[in-house]
């Protein structure tokens, strides 16, 4: 955010973790996102939901450059994403995906995507973190169930030292035990300091995650603000 | 026979394509038009490029004639695989490109260690099997990395997340395309003479000329072949995809299918 004054600009810090300015995505006929006029908070578990096609997965794909806005502007911590080296801000703005999607080779392997120097005991830290034991970074990552899959891409997303999560649908394929387990994670990591974007079609995971929320709605902002601004006591 | 066809003998060898127009007519297949016009369509396209050789060959006839023509051959093999891998932006220029790599790179090794005399005879052939069959390759590499791309985005898209930039992110998958693309050339070099009794050497022979001659002929052609698909494969692929990663590392939209413009 910039002020303008007495024939200068200062920059003041900008709270919000993510700000979308007008912000619209694909060919005007086929808007995902439709002049999004947004803020995500600085801390905590923001949980962004709303029906199917609502834009949740592209404002979050927005956040670490996968896409661009065909107008409007993402900033981060009041910076402008366009101005930002895609690249450090990805290992800066983490992902996990909807389906765990695992690279061949070992666990080990896979966190040696992320951080080339991995060694086998930031890889058994990095899997605690992520919930997993020790003897899975020589497991071969093909071979895992879709819940331990998920949770070793936490742990592969994690090995960036990034300061910033963003979890789209990450528990839709997985039953209600591992769901269980990552959404402790998650809480885990917001508790460490780290702030969570998490993107839901469930209301009752929303109910359970969110300290704010933001509901979309055609590409729009429906509603925002803390949890029980928009959720109520029900 | 010493090589002499002539009119007979070519009307003699349409006996087979007969045989293909009468089992499609009898199993329905309804390609006899189709076959009918390759058949024409190959009968005039040779009879020109004949004629033309038969000039270009001439030793009265300056080789620049002969290096147009290979120009020719460089512009429309890239011409070609632009047409079959619609959806990679500035693909005519990498096959531009990659084949005249292609012309070079062989032509340095065929002329530069005497393999062949530069002639007119020499030049338009060789720049031809060369092109002809790295071409295929080519396409073969530009259609794949589109599909494999496309079907494998989700995998390329999580180690874009991990911070990794496009040549990374896509490594393993322009691996796989080039393994697919080079294989069919590496078997045919392996089944050489046991399977694959190759143009230029069973041309030769039937031409009349000692079969060990023909047979080292032929064994020079195909090492030069060989490298000269490595070489168009390698650039048309790591060209391709890096047309299709934008500048700041994100993966293009893309079509399932290569020959969709997307």
């Amino acid at each position: 955010m910039q002020l303008q004054g007495c024939g200068q600009t200062r920059r003041v810090a900008d709270p919000a973790l993510f700000s979308f300015g007008s912000v619209s995505v694909g060919p005007q006929d086929a808007r995902r996102l439709n002049g999004l006029d947004a803020e995500l908070p600085p801390g905590g578990l923001t949980v962004v939901a709303g029906p199917s096609g609502s834009g949740k997965s592209t404002l979050l794909r927005l956040c670490n450059r996968l896409e661009v806005p065909s107008e409007g502007t993402v900033r981060h911590r009041g910076i402008d994403l366009a101005d930002r080296d895609p690249l450090e801000l990805r290992r800066e703005v983490a992902m996990v995906f909807q389906r765990p999607v695992t690279f061949a080779g070992s666990v080990l392997d896979n966190l040696r995507e992320a951080d080339a120097g991995c060694d086998e005991g930031r890889g058994a830290e990095l899997l605690e973190r992520a919930g997993l034991d020790a003897a899975f970074l020589q497991r071969d990552a093909g071979e895992l169930s879709g819940g331990e899959a998920q949770r070793a891409c936490l742990a592969r997303a994690l090995a960036t030292d990034p300061r910033v999560m963003l979890m789209d649908e990450p528990t839709s394929a997985l039953d209600g035990k591992a769901t269980n387990v990552l959404e402790q994670l998650a809480r885990r990591l917001v508790d460490d300091g780290t702030p969570v974007v998490w993107v839901t079609h469930s209301e009752e995971q929303m109910r359970r995650l969110a300290d704010h929320v933001l509901l979309l709605e055609d590409g729009r902002s429906d509603r925002s603000g803390s949890a029980e601004e928009v959720l109520g006591g029900g | 026979m010493e090589g002499d066809v002539g009119v007979l003998g070519l009307a003699a060898s349409l006996v087979l394509v007969v045989v293909s127009l009468v089992i499609s007519l009898r199993l329905k297949l309804r390609v006899e038009r189709e076959v009918v016009v390759s058949v024409v369509r190959g009968l005039v396209q040779l009879l020109i490029v004949g004629a033309a050789l038969q000039i270009i060959i001439d030793p009265d006839t300056p080789i620049l004639w002969s290096w147009l023509w290979v120009v020719g051959i460089v512009v429309f093999a890239a011409a070609t695989i632009k047409r079959r891998a619609p959806s990679v932006p500035g693909l005519f220029w990498i096959g531009l490109v990659a084949n005249a790599a292609t012309a070079v790179v062989g032509f340095a090794v065929t002329f530069g260690l005497s393999i062949f005399p530069v002639e007119g005879r020499t030049l338009v052939p060789i720049a031809g099997m060369l092109i002809g069959n790295s071409m295929k390759s080519g396409i073969v590499a530009a259609e794949r990395l589109v599909e494999a791309l496309a079907e494998q985005r989700a995998e390329v898209e999580a180690r874009l997340a991990l911070g990794q930039p496009w040549a990374a992110a896509s490594r393993p998958i322009v691996r796989g395309v080039l393994r697919t693309a080079l294989s069919p050339q590496i078997e045919n070099t392996k089944a050489l003479g046991i399977v694959f009794l190759p143009g230029a050497m069973t041309g030769l022979i039937l031409a009349g000329v000692d079969p060990v001659d023909a047979v080292l002929v032929q064994l020079a052609l195909m090492y030069l072949i060989l490298g000269a698909v490595v070489v168009t494969t390698v650039i048309t692929a790591f060209g391709a995809v890096r047309r299709l990663f934008t500048d700041d590392h994100r993966l293009v939209a893309l079509p399932r299918s290569a020959r969709d413009t997307g």
